[in-house]
């Protein structure tokens, strides 16, 4: 490597794209499924569940019948 | 097989499976991708015609497997979403189509930067280059459509038949270098009598191939578990809804 030849600014041009292209959208991935993830947690505080977790969760307060996937 | 079909197939045990196999997959990942860029730029030797600009080539054809085979597993899901109409399989179309995107686009930008000092252009309209933008915009369409249909299930399905007759496009990308006379080269490592290449910048090659493989599952793995969630969510906040406008 080192010395990546008279054409180095292109091979560092596609590096540099390809890692933030994919960066991008690995933090964009995770980001989101955080966001969702914190958003159920929320909802099932709120005793807000899935008919299946209320069946798990007897005590739990208020539940609703509709199921998603 | 058994096991795949019966268990993955329930959303909430593929939620169990997700979060069991991530922590795994993302140290598989980051190992190969070490490995892989390590090889790329100390070990594999200069290419005596293309010098240096070969290193591009580490991960633009990788790039190419993962944008390729994504959209040949998004027509598959499409067959689970029109004939079984598996919500998982609908998920697993949804979720791969910007993975997918953003790998095509990683194949069409290093290409270019790979083409301005080997041929002395940044495009050219030959059949290689633009079927793959075909595909890069294909992966758009299928974006853009289930970004515009509210319901899920409608768009699913729309987008099912979107990516069933956008899959046509494969071959057409693979065999476009037999086809027609083109700038970009025929296939130098899948082929019929084996690959034309050194095993020397063959290895980093496919270790490369196996990193970007790996990085795909897992933000496939990961877009997929949020977008169970995100369905879960939808639901109960429109319950919610529904039961304050009751009470």
């Amino acid at each position: 490597m080192l010395g990546l030849g008279p054409h180095a600014s292109f091979i560092i041009g596609a590096y540099a794209a390809a890692f933030f292209a994919l960066g991008a959208l690995a933090v964009a991935i995770v980001l989101d499924d955080r966001k969702q993830r914190r958003l159920l947690a929320d909802l099932e505080r709120r005793g807000i569940t899935r008919r299946s977790a209320a069946k798990r969760r007897p005590a739990a307060a208020p539940t609703v019948t509709r199921t998603a996937p | 097989m058994t096991f795949s079909l019966n268990t993955l197939a329930n959303p909430s045990r593929f939620l169990s499976f997700a979060g069991a196999v991530i922590p795994w997959l993302t140290a598989l990942t980051v190992i190969l991708l070490a490995i892989g860029l390590y090889q790329a730029f100390f070990v594999a030797p200069v290419d005596y015609q293309q010098g240096d600009t070969v290193r591009i080539m580490y991960i633009h054809v990788p790039a190419a497997w993962v944008g390729m085979g994504c959209y040949a597993l998004i027509a598959i899901a499409a067959l689970g979403t029109l004939i079984w109409r598996h919500p998982l399989a609908d998920v697993a179309a949804k979720t791969a189509a910007p993975i997918g995107a953003a790998f095509t686009l990683v194949i069409l930008v290093t290409g270019s930067l790979w083409g301005k000092p080997m041929w002395g252009t940044y495009w050219v309209w030959d059949a290689r280059l633009t079927s793959l933008l075909v595909l890069f915009l294909l992966y758009l369409g299928l974006i853009a459509l289930w970004q515009s249909i509210e319901d899920p299930g409608r768009a699913g399905r729309a987008a099912a038949i979107l990516a069933l007759v956008g899959a046509i496009n494969l071959p057409i990308i693979k065999f476009s270098v037999d086809w027609w006379n083109t700038l970009h080269q025929p296939a130098s490592v899948f082929r019929i009598d084996g690959p034309t290449i050194d095993p020397s910048l063959l290895t980093p090659l496919f270790v490369m191939g196996a990193a970007f493989f790996a990085l795909f599952i897992l933000l496939h793995l990961i877009a997929m578990r949020a977008e169970i969630l995100r369905r879960r969510v939808r639901v109960l906040q429109q319950t919610q809804v529904a039961q304050a406008a009751l009470s």
